[in-house]
């Protein structure tokens, strides 16, 4: 099984460890994952703004980098789904592309889908004993179909408490470049959704999503609230520190 | 097809309304209890997903074959009694509508709930030219008596407390009024009654035309659309050109989409099926029936891939209640008659000008307008295809048309885009980096950081840190030790990650 690491511009460049956690949860598991230098973006803010040619040169860096690997994970729903429903359309006119593009869409996985659905794993002998909310992210839940496989990895860990987020489908207000172009819209919709990660009480916030966490975890920071703010990568990872479990090896 | 405010833009509507609480706590109530009630009377029907499925197939196959269709439903109306006229745009329909008006002498002019009419703005026009027009809706009454536009495709008074009204009615007449909705509404009743004996004609617009009868179906909740289709001598029924279903069969699928995803109902209240005027052995209903069916830019969306499917639309407003910008703005916010996300994409469609440029830039683009919609239009998809158009007409803004060649430039070859990336760690220590995060408001980062920390960029980019790292895995070419998480030792902090410093 040859896996390859789509990190992500935003977690390559602001939150590299969350890669790291990545990594160490497919370690935990047998799954050795290689980084193809070559990539740089999926080209989603270029394109949810209208710039396609931009959107095109950044994406041909992924059609590239990832075309000898059987398997490729990305912590981000967002950028999967971004590979998953437009590349194939970014690159219409060009057959030889358009099939390579096609062939990365089939192959390429959310990190917690390619745990549950490929790896088949829900169970890593994790523990994490916190009050735990999960923000699941619009592009993961609406454009990709995560379903509930963030919660089926969250639910076996040991000594966790989750509570669910009310009104958990409504936007942060992230959206990309809408954040800065809607500034004032967007500070309100993510001023909901801090209330609704307060009224939870949870001490820590887990999503799938950089992007939103970003968001949310930077009002919570402005407002002084003193919640974690986690991607599921990080807690898994975090919580297999605490427990120390031996090497499951369920792929080769 | 522009409403009030006309001076401001569309951020500083949205600002004026995020200020006003009565106007968000309206419009936040109202939509959480339709979203609530959509979802009961879903899944009370059952397999949702399927209706959906058979919704999106009768309007696919209806709007590719329209031409067949409206032609059908033209000639079986004209067999029925009716009139039938075609307007190519909104001063066409408003030149038809005031000759009928005029053939009949007609002073007062009754109206039921209609979002065409507003889009061709025909109380404007028949006011300017003495006729009076009065909405017999009483969400649409309000809002006459208030002078404002409807700001919900449904819910056109969505944004008005009961407070509010009490003081429209008195100012209209009413005394000693109370805020109880028994009370209101017994005065608007009231008040109507006598406009719908009176009036000379009926205007009503049209849910759905099924082209196998030419007949037009009406859906109320309050009784009101089947007054103003009966009692005045004339009825004038104002449709879009895609209003069309093929068969009464299809109508089945229509009228349980539309209600549960409008308001949550089982059915909507009231159901006319109207087919030619009133017949001589019949009682009720008007002398002439006149139908105009209005293009006014629908028929340039047929035959294009990307926007074709907006005239699936059955106008439930579904995608509206949904919308995280709606519920936080409103629909005044967003300047055109046609408001939330099916607003942002139709008007800029049906009217391609400067004015409304701004429009599909209203969505965080989240997709819950698509996964709402009782017929699958993907209006997230249809906003970024209207982004991309703005861009190819080089309306976008220069700051942001820089930026992105900027992106291509350093984004199209790893190489450059870790150059890039290098030089802007270096530039962001004059933002004041501290802990990890930015607070600092000027320049470009202030939309962010007013209300938000950013993230500092992390000393070393993941791909300056994997190749130290070790994989201790069997299957790998580097085994030795297990990869330690910065994350794992207790450095994290609210809010963010923080890098690992002494790296």
């Amino acid at each position: 099984m040859k896996v390859a690491l789509f990190v992500t511009c935003l977690v390559d460049q602001f939150y590299p460890n969350v890669a790291e956690a990545m990594i160490a949860v497919c370690n935990q598991l047998g799954v050795y994952v290689d980084f193809p230098e070559a990539q740089t973006c999926c080209g989603q803010p270029a394109f949810n703004s209208g710039y396609v040619e931009a959107a095109r040169s950044s994406a041909l860096t992924l059609l590239s980098a990832f075309a000898d690997y059987d398997y490729v994970i990305s912590p981000s729903g967002s950028c999967t789904g971004m590979i998953h429903h437009y590349f194939a359309k970014l690159f219409d006119d060009d057959i030889v592309r358009r099939e390579l593009a096609q062939d990365l869409a089939c192959k390429t996985y959310e990190f917690s889908q390619f745990i549950v659905n490929v790896l088949g794993v829900t169970d890593l002998h994790a523990a994490f004993p916190y009050r735990v909310t999960y923000h699941p992210s619009c592009h993961g839940s609406r454009l990709l179909g995560i379903r509930d496989e963030p919660l089926r990895l969250l639910e076996k860990v040991r000594g966790i408490e989750l509570v669910e987020l009310e009104h958990q489908e409504d936007c942060c207000g992230f959206g990309g470049t809408f954040a800065v172009k809607m500034a004032d819209i967007s500070a309100a919709m993510v001023s909901e959704k801090v209330e609704h990660v307060e009224a939870t009480g949870a001490q820590v916030l887990v999503g799938t999503d950089m992007g939103c966490l970003m968001n949310i975890g930077g009002r919570l920071q402005r407002e002084r609230k003193p919640v974690r703010v986690l991607h599921l990568a990080q807690l898994l990872a975090e919580g297999l520190l605490q427990s120390s479990p031996p090497k499951l090896e369920v792929a080769r | 097809m522009k409403t009030s405010s006309e001076s401001l833009d569309l951020q500083d509507r949205a600002r004026r309304a995020l200020e006003d609480d009565f106007l968000r706590t309206a419009v936040r109530f109202t939509t959480e209890r339709l979203k609530t009630r959509k979802k009961t009377a879903t899944e009370h029907l059952g397999r949702w997903e399927d209706w959906r499925e058979r919704g999106r197939q009768i309007r696919a196959h209806t709007v590719s074959h329209l031409d067949h269709y409206l032609g059908q439903f033209a000639t079986n109306a004209r067999k029925a009694g009716a009139r039938v006229h075609f307007a190519a745009d909104a001063a066409d329909a408003g030149r038809i509508v005031l000759d009928i008006a005029k053939q009949q002498a007609a002073t007062l002019v009754a109206k039921s709930k209609s979002m065409v009419t507003e889009e061709i703005h025909l109380n404007r026009h028949l006011e300017e030219h003495g006729i009076e027009v009065v909405e017999t809706d009483l969400g649409e009454y309000i809002i006459q008596l208030a002078g404002e536009a409807p700001s919900h495709i449904i819910i056109p008074a969505i944004h008005k407390t009961r407070e509010q009204i009490r003081e429209l009615f008195a100012v209209d007449g009413a005394e000693d009024l109370t805020t109880d909705t028994k009370a209101l509404t017994a005065y608007a009743r009231k008040r109507l009654r006598a406009t719908f004996l009176q009036a000379d004609i009926g205007i009503t617009g049209c849910n759905f035309a099924i082209a196998e009868s030419g007949s037009v179906v009406l859906f109320t909740n309050e009784g009101n659309g089947r007054m103003v289709s009966t009692l005045p001598k004339t009825h004038i029924v104002l449709m879009g050109m895609e209003r069309i279903v093929p068969r009464l069969a299809d109508l089945d699928v229509m009228a349980n989409l539309l209600p549960r995803s409008a308001t949550g109902q089982k059915l909507t209240t009231y159901m006319s099926i109207v087919t030619g005027p009133r017949k001589p052995e019949e009682q009720d209903g008007p002398d002439d029936l006149h139908i105009v069916i209005l293009d006014n830019g629908r028929s340039r969306q047929l035959g294009n891939p990307e926007f074709q499917e907006i005239l699936h639309c059955i106008r439930c407003g579904a995608c509206l209640n949904v919308c995280p910008v709606y519920r936080n703005i409103g629909g005044h916010s967003y300047g055109s008659v046609y408001p939330g996300p099916i607003g942002a994409v139709l008007t800029p469609l049906l009217q391609d000008g400067p004015e409304f440029e701004e429009l599909p830039y209203a969505s965080s683009l989240c997709g819950a307008c698509h996964e709402a919609c009782p017929v699958k239009i993907p209006l997230h998809d249809m906003l970024a295809a209207l982004r991309r158009r703005q861009v190819e007409k080089g309306r976008g803004r220069r700051s942001e048309r820089m930026a992105f060649r900027g992106f291509q430039m350093a984004f199209s070859n790893a190489r450059r885009y870790r150059g890039t990336l290098r030089l802007a760690r270096m530039a962001q220590s004059v933002f004041g980096v501290r802990e990890g995060r930015i607070d600092a408001q000027f320049g470009a980062l202030r939309g962010w950081t007013a209300t938000r920390a950013a993230p500092a960029l992390a000393d070393k980019s993941f791909r300056e840190r994997y190749a130290s790292l070790k994989q201790d895995v069997a299957t790998g070419s580097s085994a030795s030790g297990t990869v330690q998480t910065s994350g794992a030792d207790g450095q994290l902090t609210v809010g963010q990650t923080e890098v690992n410093r002494d790296e």
